[in-house]
């Protein structure tokens, strides 16, 4: 425990500061959370699906939760289940074996959802285009709100992203 | 020498060697009763399958379907080929001696339409029914009139009080999707059947419609986690089907690009195993310290994942001074971090009471199962290529092999923990002794029809790439395969025994590539 209690103060807090007057991503982030809970009346849930990837936009997102990017601090949070989820970042060109599973996972995503396409291949742009495995841009599969460019996008830019989905969403709960 | 050449003569085959292969590599065109032979011959001396695919060279004058297979002896690999007449698209099965055989046979089935004669499990692999053209990797792929995904025939596990539990392919993490069957009694796993293919993107006909010098760009995205690797065993292959050499200084550069893949992965993979051990603390100091090493990718190579660093002939970015000085103060930053990590790891009763016993991997079960890489060095099965068929600038490194015996979780958390530091080590020596020189060398597509081979250990195991050029300088067949192929095999047997709630925690330990294997 000794050693645990050690690294924790040695490591500090690696959470990237919060609001200098010119941190443009932290202040836009900041009241984007505001934002976040004026219009979802909560927190954002996002479920991931990979429709397709190579895994490095996996590997990108899963660095989304590193204590770098503070990602719960924002009031967001990855959820097992489509159905506890608000918003789906789906990665990848659409292989056509997991288009089924895909258009399944984005049916149980309770209205009103938004769907995040994340890295080149999402927006149909990428290296890996449509052939007889892929349907090519996940716009063509599901209606897409916003997509990220990248191979892969970097954490901030897939957070960027996601932060665009929300801020534009004409979202209003009773 | 003598011992070693004798493996290859004991195949009872005439092998021609890859004149430019940077790991030794020979090929050789076979009839059935030879290709049978072989993989008797390879089986007794307990050299593995690497990879087995098929290939439609009915473009070719005098060509035909064909089914390849790739030996690791001790002296390199054997590539051995077996022609089929047209009409009759069979090749003696080969998984009785070499079980690993039994998904690429079936995949190369779904690819290419050639059948293993006899094999028990015909169902499709790769192919779920919602592609577009059948048997995609022939010269004239078949459209599908109506594509739907078909169900799959699961076997099923009778008798009392057995349930099932299917899982995925989506999966309730931030993971790649497939498909897992339990067969469960109470909280006890009597079997695993995997279902893979789902993230198929149809990656080898790509690479076969790309030109030679494009073509590293995808072989990069065959698994993200493995760019690097990928990348550089492509252009190995293509070097060596054009006889070109890469200057020092670059070979050192991929070397270095390589080693931060692997450190990368680790860190990766440490936190995301403290975190399935309920250690979440192991989590949020692996994932910074990962974050880290990325940024500093991100700054000296100009990608974060370093992809499309390792280009054909070289690679794409020089290395100045400082980025080498920084590259250096970062390894003794971490490095020291991760050995304080470790003793916290080793002392955590908690975490070692998941880790240690869980998820068994015999030695004799990989060898049986053909396992290499990662896995296979934490259940006592050495091999490592940078130390066994060590190509430039191994050759002057030599590398210190990770092993350790257990095969259970934490042997598996034990391999990585000494891989990082002996990776270290080599990133340290790597920047000290970078050779001055060019990065790249052009290569000239020579007009002649050629074979090529890249061996590269990743940081999961062999990334083994096979080129096949034709005379206008065209990839006639470009295979690209996964070590994970084997992987995903021996985690069906690892985890029989084990309760369910441990089954993350286990596939975690060996963290497989969907993407690659799916391809």
């Amino acid at each position: 425990m000794w050693k645990i209690l050690r690294q924790v103060v040695h490591a500090g807090v690696a959470s990237e500061r919060a609001p200098d007057g010119d941190d443009a991503l932290r202040t836009t982030a900041q009241s984007v959370h505001a934002e976040l809970l004026a219009t979802l009346g909560r927190a954002l849930a996002v479920r991931h699906v990979d429709a397709g990837s190579c895994n490095a936009c996996e590997l990108e997102i899963h660095a989304l939760e590193n204590p770098y990017y503070n990602l719960e601090g924002l009031g967001m949070r990855f959820v097992a289940s489509p159905r506890h989820a608000d918003l789906l970042l789906v990665t990848g060109p659409v292989a056509r074996n997991m288009e089924l599973a895909l258009r399944r996972t984005w049916e149980a995503v309770p209205d009103p959802k938004l769907v995040v396409a994340v890295g080149d291949c999402g927006r149909g742009c990428g290296l890996l285009g449509e052939n007889y495995a892929t349907r090519g841009a996940i716009s063509t599969v599901i209606p897409v709100d916003v997509a990220v460019p990248g191979c892969p996008p970097p954490p901030l830019e897939i957070l960027r992203g996601i932060l665009t989905a929300v801020r534009a969403a004409p979202i209003t709960r009773p | 020498m003598s011992m070693r050449a004798k493996t290859l003569r004991r195949l009872g085959v005439d092998f021609t060697a890859l004149p430019h292969a940077a790991v030794p590599a020979w090929h050789a065109t076979v009839d059935a009763p030879r290709w049978l032979d072989a993989a008797r011959h390879a089986h007794a001396a307990g050299s593995r399958l690497v990879s087995l695919w098929g290939t439609d060279r009915r473009a070719m004058a005098g060509g035909t379907l064909a089914v390849s297979a790739a030996y690791a002896l001790p002296e390199g690999l054997a590539w051995v080929d077996l022609p089929m007449a047209d009409g009759t698209p069979g090749y003696p099965d080969i998984a009785d001696q070499h079980p690993a055989a039994a998904r690429m046979q079936r995949a190369a089935a779904d690819l290419v339409g050639i059948r293993p004669v006899g094999a028990p499990d015909a169902r499709p692999w790769l192919d779920h029914g919602a592609w577009t053209e059948h048997h995609p990797l022939r010269i004239d792929p078949a459209a599908r009139a109506a594509p739907a995904a078909h169900d799959y025939a699961f076997v099923r596990v009778e008798g009392d009080g057995v349930h099932e539990i299917p899982v995925g392919p989506v999966h309730a993490g931030i993971i790649e999707p497939g498909h897992f069957r339990f067969s469960v009694v109470g909280e006890k796993v009597l079997r695993l059947e995997e279902r893979l293919g789902y993230v198929h993107r149809g990656m080898e006909q790509r690479l076969a419609r790309t030109p030679p010098l494009d073509a590293h760009r995808l072989a990069g995205r065959m698994s993200g986690d493995c760019t690097v690797a990928y990348a550089w065993s492509y252009c190995m292959a293509l070097e060596s089907a054009t006889g070109c050499t890469p200057p020092p200084r670059a070979l050192h550069l991929r070397a270095l690009l390589l080693e931060r893949e692997r450190v990368a992965n680790h860190l990766g993979d440490l936190g995301a195993l403290g975190n399935d051990g309920a250690f979440a603390f192991g989590l949020a100091q692996f994932s910074r310290l990962r974050e880290d090493w990325l940024r500093l990718s991100g700054a000296v190579f100009g990608h974060r994942l370093t992809m499309d660093a390792v280009v054909p002939g070289g690679v794409a970015r020089d290395l100045d001074a400082s980025a080498r000085e920084h590259m250096i103060e970062q390894c003794d930053a971490v490095q020291a971090e991760v050995r304080a990590l470790r003793a916290i790891y080793d002392e955590h009763a908690g975490l070692q009471d998941r880790f240690a016993g869980t998820g068994c991997v015999t030695r004799e079960l990989a060898a049986r199962l053909g396992l290499a890489g990662l896995a296979a060095r934490a259940s006592g099965q050495a091999g490592d290529l940078r130390c066994d068929q060590p190509w430039a600038p191994y050759d002057t490194l030599a590398v210190r092999e990770a092993v350790h015996n257990a095969g259970d979780v934490a042997a598996r958390v034990a391999v990585r923990f000494d891989e990082v530091d002996e990776s270290m080590r080599l990133i340290r020596v790597l920047c000290a002794t970078l050779p001055e020189g060019a990065i790249r060398e052009d290569i000239q597509l020579t007009g002649a029809a050629a074979f090529g081979a890249g061996r590269v250990e990743g940081w999961r195991g062999e990334v083994f790439v096979a080129l096949e050029l034709d005379a206008g300088g065209r990839i006639v067949r470009c295979h690209a395969h996964d070590p994970s192929w084997h992987a995903w095999h021996v985690l069906e047997h690892a985890v029989i025994g084990n309760i369910v709630p441990d089954f993350p925690l286990i596939n975690k330990s060996f963290n497989l590539s969907y993407a690659g294997h799916d391809a």
